[in-house]
């Protein structure tokens, strides 16, 4: 199962690139759980585990303590948490990793919405002794929440419960129970020893009574996130490529539409409309450094040129004709709050909506939701970590798709202009 | 209404890193007015080079290259910075740290001190003197435990200072470039990437690089663990055992602080196979600046280091 060895250019398939996030606390073995995926992965090398050797002997420990390779501020070293999202990588030569490792802390819900963003997949991670917590219905709602489509629970700690296929069962039990109530409906389970490494990427002997893959093996063979559904294209253009100054007078009209594809696919000659101006026209070409793609996919970044000679700018978008996105200058979206300013109702915002911008009023707070109980309670303001149903007012119109449906055009942020700060995050409904 | 199309197409995972790199640079050029890329010849940076072609061509980058100098580069690298430049066509700036040492805003305690960490001064004084409001650099997450939490956009203060505790949150691909008067943005469009992707990514593009980063016979000096390189600013001591020996550089900076290791791999292909069972990161084999305390690179990046 080691990776990093094996990692020659070709004969192996490239499974391309799986985010996922990591919710739990501390003490359940978190930083543990990361640090024994990068240590059996082969991906720490020498002078790192030395660096935590020493500091695991400094601090009078028995053995290495693998938390130690996640731990990366010196102010949270001093406090002995995690405050903020950190990035770790790690290959198996056939896939290459991204994890968000990001802090359980209920005082940190926006830590966790900031790593589920870009998450393709969540390890929620459960005490074995402990089974299901308020903070484990937490961590599942905002993964819901945030549209991530996979979901594994990995109930640690089985060496402390005697590796009991009860235990076990009962959890997994408790935890389908909830998670059906929020709409959870694919879910897997690991049982698992984080500290001693059984049925994270070897199976070990001491849990023979499970059958199902390995979290490694989960991690291998999950899809990647375009490939399962039928989606819309969806194409925000960022920048116009116009190279009038050029020597080249081949390239004086060139004019080329710069952006990444966000959702679906598009290939040259398919009708398209440019919003906001509706205009239709068809693709003449798909670029990349001059050269012609005959398609492109989500999540590739290209430039796009038309048959008609249309204006274009930054903050437009490219759609196929007869997929039309809602045009809309009132939005009702799901809102976390991110600053420590509480979100005002009588000023203005801005909102960011792809590479669009649109000042913004508050139109109303429906309701604010009770991340522990899920409850519905009203709100007049939201302070930092609460999260709510919210309605805008938008000076201008965004080209927007519900955020469970397209994650690209269905989320926005909120900048505090006096700040430049970013201060909340949105997904439509 | 049409049908959506059924995706199907998987990107690799380098094609992935490179299309996210491309959409950072031209989020950049759209959202900022005067950015400027950082340039020094290193193989990070030579990267950024070809992502910023495959943004931007058949263009000219919206904004300049820019080289913080030390005075204490490999000639083989400044020498092959200005070739790229000038084959790309590209406008490139170069401002010396010695130009600082002579208006006497770099004082250094030794003439052979190291000078990475005074580069900040020179590059806020060049940031001032052009008003950039976007500084692109090839720094990456997997580079030092302290660059783990970095954001993307990373916001600077009117002091070039990095809080830890004061970023901005990053939420999907929706950056926020806005920044006041005197207040900078760095970004690092190869945050998600590791060592071995930069490598990955040389060989796939066939990117030419400074011939220091392939094996080649050296005089070197071993001192506490490392192997120094014997130069005109590194000269030999007293009672030093000058070698000849195989070496390569895996990441080329100031002269004084940059180590080569011992290698045979005279291609991006046998830099991979050895990168790829390497059992040293990047910085512990060859910065000898960074490994002074845990948490040094945290300390210069507050005080404005890139």
């Amino acid at each position: 199962m080691s990776a990093i060895e094996k990692l020659p250019l070709e004969d192996i398939p490239d499974n391309g690139l799986l985010r996922f996030l990591t919710c739990g606390s501390v003490d359940d073995g978190k930083s543990t759980l990361i640090g024994r995926l990068l240590f059996d992965s082969k991906t720490i090398l020498a002078d790192t585990l030395h660096a935590i050797q020493r500091t695991s002997e400094k601090r009078g420990l028995e053995g290495v303590d693998l938390s130690l390779l996640t731990d990366g501020l010196q102010a949270e070293r001093e406090q002995g948490i995690t405050i903020d999202v950190a990035y770790r990588y790690f290959t198996t030569g056939t896939r290459k990793y991204i994890i968000a490792d990001a802090p359980g802390h209920e005082q940190y819900t926006r830590n966790m919405v900031t790593a589920a963003s870009t998450a393709d997949l969540a390890i929620i991670l459960i005490d074995a002794r402990k089974g299901v917590l308020a903070q484990t219905r937490r961590h599942s709602y905002l993964a819901h929440l945030l549209a991530i489509p996979q979901i594994v629970v990995a109930v640690n700690k089985m060496d402390l419960v005697d590796y009991s296929p009860e235990v076990f069962a009962r959890i997994k039990a408790d935890y389908l129970a909830f998670a059906g109530k929020l709409g959870i409906d694919d879910v897997r389970f690991v049982p698992m020893s984080a500290l001693l490494g059984d049925m994270i990427v070897e199976r070990g002997e001491r849990l023979p009574w499970h059958d199902g893959p390995t979290l490694f093996e989960i991690l291998e063979t999950t899809p990647a996130i375009h490939s399962a559904h039928a989606e819309k294209f969806r194409f925000p253009v960022q920048y116009v490529c116009r190279p009038q100054d050029s020597s080249n007078p081949a390239l004086h009209d060139y004019r080329g539409f710069m952006g990444r594809v966000e959702s679906g696919e598009l290939a040259i000659g398919d009708a398209v409309t440019v919003l906001p101006s509706g205009l239709e026209t068809r693709v003449r070409d798909i670029q990349m450094l001059g050269e012609s793609l005959p398609h492109a996919v989500a999540e590739q970044s290209v430039a796009i040129l038309l048959d008609d000679e249309i204006d274009v700018s930054r903050g437009d978008m490219i759609v196929k004709t007869g997929e039309l996105p809602r045009v809309s200058k009132q939005i009702d979206a799901m809102l976390c709050w991110l600053a420590e300013a509480p979100l005002d109702p009588r000023r203005k915002y801005l909102i960011r909506h792809t590479t669009r911008d649109s000042k913004a009023m508050l139109a109303g707070i429906a309701f604010r939701v009770d991340v522990n109980s899920m409850q519905h309670q009203p709100a007049d303001r939201l302070a930092m970590n609460d999260i709510a149903r919210v309605s805008f007012k938008l000076a201008q119109p965004i080209f927007a798709d519900p955020y469970a449906e397209s994650r690209g055009t269905g989320a926005f942020i909120v900048i505090d202009e006096s700040s430049n700060n970013t201060v909340g995050a949105g997904m439509l409904l | 209404m049409s049908t959506a199309a059924l995706s199907s197409v998987t990107l690799s995972h380098l094609d992935w890193l490179e299309s996210e790199a491309i959409h950072i640079m031209r989020e950049v050029a759209g959202q900022c007015s005067n950015p400027v890329l950082l340039f020094s010849g290193g193989k990070d940076s030579i990267c950024m080079l070809r992502i910023a072609e495959k943004a931007f061509r058949p263009g000219r980058f919206p904004f300049p290259l820019m080289h913080i100098d030390t005075g204490h580069n490999y000639r083989e690298v400044t020498d092959f910075r200005d070739r790229r430049a000038a084959e790309l066509g590209e406008r490139l700036i170069v401002r010396s740290l010695e130009d600082s040492m002579a208006r006497g805003t770099v004082v250094l305690k030794s003439a052979d001190e190291p000078r990475n960490k005074h580069q900040s001064v020179t590059l806020l004084e060049a940031i001032e003197e052009f008003a950039f409001d976007a500084c692109i650099g090839g720094a990456r997450r997997d580079e030092e435990k302290a660059r783990a939490k970095e954001r993307i956009f990373s916001f600077r203060d009117e002091f070039g200072q990095w809080d830890p505790k004061n970023q901005r949150p990053e939420l999907w691909d929706l950056y926020n470039a806005r920044s006041f008067k005197g207040e900078n943005i760095r970004v690092f469009p190869i945050s998600n990437w590791t060592e071995i992707d930069v490598w990955q990514y040389i060989e796939r593009e066939q990117l030419a690089l400074p011939s220091i980063y392939f094996a080649h016979r050296r005089p070197i000096v071993r001192r506490s663990g490392g192997l120094l390189p014997v130069t005109g600013v590194t000269p030999a001591r007293a009672g030093d055992t000058v070698e000849n020996l195989m070496v390569r550089f895996r990441t080329v900076g100031d002269i004084t602080c940059t180590a080569p290791v011992e290698s045979d791999a005279d291609s991006v292909a046998a830099i991979i196979a050895e990168t790829a069972i390497t059992t040293i990161t990047e910085r512990g084999a060859t910065r000898l600046d960074d490994q002074t305390s845990e948490a040094s690179m945290e300390q210069r990046k507050k005080e404005g280091y890139f």
